[in-house]
């Protein structure tokens, strides 16, 4: 499955695209696409260049759990640098 | 120190405000992100990871003790409470937010500072020796000849769309500490025929993709003539430079391809054109410059101290200190006292915005007010009396910053890598973590001697793997961090690029690979050889040979 994601333009916060159109930050709430329909999804995303510094396809699994070949980059992306547990998504504790 | 005039006052000030306006585009949406990234690049702010990134200029590493307490209000105030000092002797904060960054450069803008060159195809920030001004081995102090190539090169018209990046280093000592060799342009001041001091002109040096050792192109330019001679070369790279190519831009690939001598060549020969065309800076203004940076008004002291060696006596752990983070300053009674950002279990070259304040502190107490950045991402304290050094250590323990270990294996210079850097393969910030607390917990440090380890993320090298010792860089195979493990190189006066000693190593093997090879030289080496003199006599063979002992 696909995620999509980028970061919020106002303080480049890692954001995901939810099921309800508006930008969680955590990938455990992100809306998952098919491959087929992420495409098209991302180019309608990309033009919410208000909201977004940025913005791309990551691999998912159900759950939210980074997949892939970039699972690593993501899954700390997702969290926070992992020497310092107290800073990113993470300091904020199990979800 | 330099203090800014009313046209460096102007400049910044017009940038922040220029940037501000961009800001409020981007927000508003008149601007894409595309159009916005290289205003905002030009202003050194970068999209990381996990957050923007600000890369805060120092030029040539001098920080006054105001400035430093600046850049600790800012990671308090706007950021996540710590700053990261970088192998150019600059500062990034990690997670400041766009809309707070105009601000952030205004209060930066206060204290005379800005992230202008920080970033782009122009001539970064100028790097030097943090000792200058203080080693007891420089020709001169090479800061006024920083200050001048920083005037010139800000804003300079004809080099502010360059194929690449142009980073340019100076010393004035015989031990190179500022990896002169390795930059695009290195510059040596020494003494020539008559006494006079002139440049040393080392071009095409450079690590990255396609590492390089810089060649001499001039032996020695009388120091008048710098500006021109810089022109000279900055021209000859912008005409012939690549620009269809990212990975042949830079102007190292320039100069082998061209080769060394036909580059010289046509370097003097635009200089022939251009070296009297009033490019060089007056004597006059050469002059003022060099008064801002008069030496302090040092006491007449005895060399010795004879509170400063009780201390020592009755202190252990100062002692420690002072043998591994002191070195000899040029006027006596006087020493340069090194701070480590490298206290084993920390991110390299990280500091919190207290211990910011504790350095700030006591570089106004006990350091006529100047505080140096080194490109080993330490910070150093140029001027202190040995009278107090005592003082100055205990006050550094008291903040964190007593390690002692300049220089030593647990030194380790480590570029942000995959917990910070978008462009990382791998982290590199873990493995300088676990091989620092290896070394220090083996309390055998100190008999290891001068030992550099470098880490780097990726090929981009920000963290110079190829001039350590050991040099370590992350490579990401099939989504999993490896890591190459390089030997051999030194970025110092004796510079060469490290070898690559065989296969990649998984995370957890790699920190056992490097004490096999601590260990290795410990057992082969002679009486005062250091690790890398020990690898030079018995070849790489013998030393990658201990990489995979037990592998
Ligand atoms: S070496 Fe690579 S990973 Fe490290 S900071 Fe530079 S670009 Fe990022």
């Amino acid at each position: 499955m696909k995620a999509i994601t980028g970061n919020r333009l106002t303080d480049g916060v890692v954001v995901y695209l939810a099921p309800d159109g508006t930008w969680t930050e955590r990938l455990e709430k992100a809306r998952l696409f098919e491959k087929e329909e992420a495409e098209a999804a991302l180019e309608a995303a990309r033009r919410r260049v208000t909201e977004i510094a940025s913005v791309y396809l990551i691999e998912a699994e159900p759950g939210g759990k980074a997949a892939g070949r970039e699972a690593l980059r993501e899954t700390i992306r997702n969290a926070g640098p992992t020497v310092r547990p107290d800073l990113g998504k993470q300091a904020a504790g199990p979800r | 120190m330099y203090r800014y005039d009313e046209f460096d006052e102007t400049i910044v000030r017009e940038r922040v405000k220029q940037f501000r306006g961009q800001v409020a585009r981007r927000l508003s949406g008149e601007l894409t992100e595309e159009q916005f990234k290289p205003l905002r690049l030009m202003n050194g702010l970068y999209l990381q990871l996990h957050a923007y990134m600000l890369r805060v200029a120092i030029p040539y590493g001098v920080l006054s003790s105001r400035q430093l307490r600046r850049l600790a209000h800012v990671a308090r105030r706007y950021d996540k409470g710590y700053g990261h000092f970088t192998t150019r002797q600059n500062i990034q904060y990690n997670w400041p937010a766009l809309v707070d960054v105009p601000d952030i450069l205004d209060a930066l803008a206060d204290v005379e500072m800005h992230a202008i060159q920080t970033s782009g195809n122009c001539i970064r920030n100028v790097t030097s020796d943090q000792y200058a001004g203080a080693a007891a081995d420089e020709v001169e102090d090479p800061r006024p000849w920083c200050e001048i190539i920083r005037q010139w090169s800000t804003f300079h018209p004809e080099f502010s769309y360059l194929p690449r990046k142009f980073k340019i280093a100076v010393t004035a000592s015989p031990h190179d500490r500022a990896a002169v060799k390795v930059h695009d342009i290195g510059l040596i001041l020494k003494k020539g025929e008559g006494g006079k001091t002139g440049f040393e002109v080392i071009v095409g040096g450079g690590l990255g993709r396609t590492p390089y050792i810089g060649h001499t192109i001039r032996d020695f330019l009388p120091k008048e003539h710098i500006l021109s001679y810089l022109e000279a070369i900055m021209r000859v790279y912008n005409l012939n430079g690549r620009r269809d190519n990212l990975f042949k831009s830079r102007i190292k690939i320039l100069v082998n391809t061209e080769g060394p001598e036909n580059f010289r060549d046509q370097v003097e020969a635009e200089w022939e054109k251009i070296r009297d065309c009033d490019i060089d800076i007056p004597r006059e203004e050469i002059e003022r410059i060099k008064r801002y940076f008069a030496p302090p008004a040092f006491e007449a002291l005895p060399g010795e101290s004879a509170s400063f060696e009780a201390a020592r006596a009755r202190d252990a752990g100062f002692d420690r200190w002072v043998r591994v983070n002191v070195v000899a300053h040029k006027v006596p009674g006087y020493a340069i006292a090194n701070v480590s950002l490298k206290e084993p279990g920390r991110p390299p070259g990280d500091a919190t915005a207290e211990q910011m304040e504790a350095v700030a502190d006591l570089g106004e107490r006990f350091s006529f007010d100047e505080i140096r950045v080194t490109h080993e991402q330490n910070l150093c304290l140029p001027h202190v009396r040995k009278d107090d050094l005592y003082a100055v250590y205990q006050a550094l323990k008291e903040a964190g910053l007593a390690a002692a270990n300049v220089g030593l294996a647990s030194d380790i210079i480590a570029c942000p890598g995959l917990d910070y850097c978008d462009l990382a393969n791998a982290r590199s910030i873990p493995i300088a973590q676990a091989l620092a607390e290896r070394f220090a917990a083996s309390g055998e440090e100190e008999d290891l001697g001068e030992l550099k380890i470098n880490i780097s993320g990726c090929i981009n090298a920000c963290g110079h793997h190829h001039i350590g010792h050991i040099g370590i860089l992350g490579v990401d195979k099939k989504g999993e961090e490896f890591y190459q493990i390089t030997l051999g190189g030194s970025g110092a006066e004796d510079a060469s690029l490290g070898e690559i000693a065989g296969r990649g190593l998984s995370s957890s093997e790699v920190v056992d690979a490097v004490e096999r090879l601590a260990r290795f030289y410990k057992r082969e080496r002679r009486e005062g050889e250091r690790f890398l003199d020990a690898y030079r006599r018995l070849g790489h063979d013998a030393f990658k040979g201990a990489i995979y002992a037990d592998a």
